[in-house]
């Protein structure tokens, strides 16, 4: 945070000139002395992060509110968002990727794999841009943002949640596209592996129809690859997910922690950071339980 | 309703008539079965063997309709006599072959008239289902069975199959299981739904003598008790001759030779069965050959020592110390000789820590303690067991491996001048033409074309690979080769082989051989002396011949007499059962 030449009043400065305003540098000093950034780079870090621990992220100096206020509700969105996506990413890859293994070399496995591999290859702020033209052309539904104006400021209530969900559709087809087609190839690749293995031609041979043997051996074995995906999917959507944000104007955590990068907003970014750190960390951990609960060979390791 | 026609069938349960099976491939269609008929007849087994490739494994699922993609049965008939309860037409037996393989029927008929286990153990049960699961499943599926009853009968069945304290067995997972506990769970999933045949594919081609032994009598006490027909796949002769009512004798999907045990051990047909049960017999005698090098020339001094080799790995380090780390003992303070120009055989389970030894002989592993003593050309003796790595690299171009699996010790992306040559180049012995000419020397040595050099491991068979592997272990002019199960994972026509070449290469080059195997029959063929080894120790050494014929330790005795002999008129010999601890 502190890498880059100057500090949040440079960086101040810099806009208040490129908008032609005055710029008063006694009065620049005095925000500077009021912020402590005048202080060396260890203090300023030990009084944040000190408050850290009791619950209390700083002020953030451009907003001129505490960052817990700021940011409480946007993270909340932001992992709504990327919940949703994963859920929606796994309900999407896991049957497609069975189909494309089970009847590997067909048609439909081509057609998968050619989609698929289009999927990858879209930047997802083209696909966001290309659904709001559709939303609002062929649907005439409002398409920006997670709430309608009614709701935007309104404390949460059953209607606002059911708001939400109206409006959080778009974000994780746009999010889940490509994270369903890298996960469709893994499911493939996965099941792949274990489709030949002797234990399913035991299962066969004990007479089980080949859906429930398919879902019961090996779909199981190949799905613990599949669960540590939850790993890196997590902190992957909510730092991804910025161009999509911006363009879709969500109310997430992205654009917020673009703008405090630009505006040197220590204290802002350097919480946004450290979430997200703890939101990579808690993803690792839930899918490490995932997979010891999954899979009996993890667990007794 | 079919009493009069099943006594005239003499109790047949299962037939086989014209069975064709192929595998479209791109270059063609592969005929896998061609032409197969037998029958399976209540209480009897049938063995039905043949070398790898014979088509007897695909004989065995094309019953089932179980074949891998993209194989099928192209003709025949497959008439199951027996069928319990399901709607079929109305008199008459049922075709399997023209049943598809998806359908209900045959759906109903696996697992449950007819039953089947498999080679590998290990990979052919489920690893993230309990054992209790596996099995009940099929009483669910078939019999319609709650889950409690069904957990509870699966209880039952471990139960049957010797497994001790059955109701925590059922709770746990496969991988928590040995070798033999897998396969009795095996078959305790086949009986669930006490099946009218059972087939069984090379079921104990995986396990100990010991515990194939008892495999094999559990699989017989089960077939009296319940009047079942078994079909036993096997490419082993001596099981053959232990376990078989009738033999089929298959080679590249024909049925060479198909009648009753006595008769055909007595008199075999076809020359191909005659080379199948005589090279059985050979391996269970001394070569020729080695008795007559033996004679010419005596045993020479003795070339390396190994006096209480101790191997200890740690399995898990406790943190910061706090406890002591874990540890296994590998090798239990095993002392061993070498004389110049012997083969020095060391002979044990799986887990009884002979390639352990083998390793540690090499100085490939770190001794946790004792010495190795090895005398070099000039007779200087020196311990291998002190030696930094750094100063080992001469004594390993004295002493060379050839391992198991000839199809993962040759890397696939060198050709094989290249593999053989490597050693060599290594050492900075030879390069350029010279190379290329002892490469090819070498190759003639062991009995390949010079043509082979340039082409890649793929090409060539398992025989021949370890052809590769042994010219490659020759090359640097070696004194003593340790020799880890070089011919396991080869076929019995190619085993005895591969031994004589060794034998060959032996008085040529004036090698000593450490050889490491489970199969006693090749023990006593190739092998002057032989020490047996148990738990990580050694029970027992001395001349071969000796200990085959006389064992004296308990344990040499079990291993010995669970060993099935290519004789059926040698059948039920006592077996003698050791199961304590050396400590």
């Amino acid at each position: 945070m502190q890498a880059p030449p100057g500090d949040f009043v440079t960086a101040l400065s810099a806009s208040l000139t490129a908008r032609g305003e005055q710029v008063d540098l006694v009065q620049l000093e005095s925000i500077r002395e009021r912020f402590g950034l005048d202080q060396p780079f260890l203090v300023q870090y030990w009084k944040w992060i000190s408050g850290v621990l009791v619950g209390d992220f700083g002020v953030s100096f451009e907003w001129r509110q505490p960052v817990g206020e700021l940011i409480g509700e946007r993270m909340a969105l932001s992992l709504i968002l990327a919940l949703a996506t994963v859920l929606f990413t796994w309900a999407v890859a896991l049957p497609i990727g069975v189909y494309s293994a089970v009847k590997k070399y067909t048609i439909g496995d081509y057609l998968i794999t050619t989609i698929g591999f289009i999927g990858l290859a879209t930047p997802n702020f083209l696909l966001a841009l290309v659904l709001m033209y559709v939303g609002v052309v062929h649907f005439g539904s409002d398409v920006t943002g997670l709430f309608s104006p009614e709701f935007r400021n309104a404390p949460w209530s059953f209607a606002r949640f059911k708001d939400l969900l109206a409006h959080l559709w778009i974000p994780v087809v746009i999010l889940g596209t490509s994270s369903s087609a890298s996960i469709i190839r893994i499911m493939r690749a996965n099941l792949l592996d274990e489709l030949p293995k002797p234990y399913v031609t035991t299962a066969r041979a004990k007479g089980l129809s080949e859906f429930k043997l398919l879902m019961t051996y090996p779909v199981r074995v190949a799905l613990s690859p599949f669960i540590s995906t939850i790993g890196w999917m997590f902190p992957q959507i909510i730092s991804g997910s910025v161009i999509v944000s911006i363009v879709l104007s969500l109310p997430t955590a992205g654009p917020m922690l673009l703008t405090s990068l630009k505006a040197q907003d220590m204290y802002l970014a350097g919480s946004f950071v450290l979430l997200l750190s703890i939101l990579s960390v808690l993803g690792m951990l839930v899918s490490d339980v995932l997979l010891a609960l999954v899979d009996p060979r993890v667990r007794r390791r | 309703m079919n009493d009069l026609s099943a006594e005239n069938a003499n109790n047949i349960v299962l037939e086989i008539k014209n069975l064709v099976t192929e595998f479209p491939t791109r270059d063609g269609t592969f005929r896998a079965v061609d032409d197969v008929s037998f029958s399976l007849k209540a209480g009897k087994t049938l063995c039905v063997v043949g070398e790898s490739g014979s088509g007897k494994s695909v004989t065995a699922r094309s019953i089932l309709q179980i074949l891998d993609s993209p194989g099928r049965i192209v003709s025949g008939q497959i008439l199951l006599h027996s069928l319990r309860g399901i709607a079929s037409d109305a008199d008459g037996p049922t075709d399997l072959a023209r049943l598809k393989p998806r359908s209900n029927i045959i759906r109903s008929i696996r697992g449950r008239e007819i039953a089947m286990i498999f080679q590998e153990p290990m990979s052919s049960l489920s690893p993230v289902h309990r054992i209790g699961n596996q099995i009940a499943e099929v009483l669910r599926l078939h019999e319609g069975m709650s889950k409690k009853q069904a957990w509870a009968q699966s209880v039952n069945l471990l139960d049957q199959v010797g497994i001790s304290d059955p109701a925590a067995a059922a709770d746990r997972f496969s991988f928590e299981f040995s070798g033999g506990m897998r396969q009795r769970a095996m078959i305790a999933m086949a009986l669930a739904c006490n099946p009218s045949v059972l087939i069984a594919d090379e079921p104990t081609t995986a396990l100990d003598v010991t515990t194939q032994a008892e495999v094999l009598d559990l699989i017989k006490s089960i077939q009296a008790e319940r009047d079942m027909a078994v079909l036993f796949i096997t490419h082993d002769i001596g099981v053959v001759a232990q376990i078989a009512d009738e033999v089929v004798v298959m080679r590249q999907g024909k049925v060479l030779e198909q009648g009753d045990v006595f008769g055909m051990f007595e008199n075999p047909g076809h020359p191909y069965t005659r080379e199948l049960i005589s090279g059985a017999r050979d391996l269970d005698q001394p070569a020729a050959q080695r008795l007559a090098a033996r004679a010419s020339r005596d045993i020479g001094e003795l070339i390396l020592t190994a006096t209480d080799v101790r191997k200890e790995f740690t399995i898990s380090k406790s943190l910061f110390g706090l406890r002591p780390d874990k540890i296994a003992v590998g090798l239990k303070d095993a002392s061993l000789e070498l004389y110049a120009g012997e083969n020095l055989g060391i002979v044990g389970e799986s887990g009884s820590g002979k390639t352990t030894l083998a390793r540690c002989l090499q100085r490939v592993y770190d001794l946790s303690s004792g010495t190795i003593r090895y005398s070099d050309r000039n007779g200087e003796s020196v311990d291998l067991g002190s030696l930094p790595s750094s100063q080992l690299r001469p004594y390993w171009r004295d002493i060379r491996t050839v391992f198991q699996d000839p199809f993962g010790s040759l890397n696939p992306r060198m050709t094989v001048a290249e593999i053989v040559g490597e050693p060599m180049l290594v050492s900075g012995e030879l390069s350029g033409r010279d190379l290329q000419m002892r490469v090819e020397e070498l190759l003639e040595l062991v009995g390949l074309p010079a043509s082979a050099a340039q082409r890649y491991p793929h090409a060539f068979s398992g025989g021949q690979r370890q052809r590769v592997a042994i010219a490659r272990a020759i090359g640097p002019r070696p004194r003593i080769i340790i020799a880890d199960e070089p011919t396991s994972a080869l076929d019995l026509s190619l085993r005895a082989k591969t031994l004589d070449l060794l034998l060959s290469l032996q008085e040529q080059m004036d090698l000593s051989f450490v050889f490491v195997t489970h199969d006693i029959a090749v023990v006593r063929y190739f092998c002057d002396r032989v020490a047996v080894m148990y738990k990580g120790g050694i029970v027992e050494v001395g001349d071969s011949e000796t200990i085959c014929s006389d064992p004296q330790h308990p344990y040499t005795q079990s291993l010995l007499s669970a060993v099935p002999r290519p004789d059926p008129l040698q059948r039920g010999n006592t077996r003698v059962r050791y199961s304590e601890s050396v400590d």
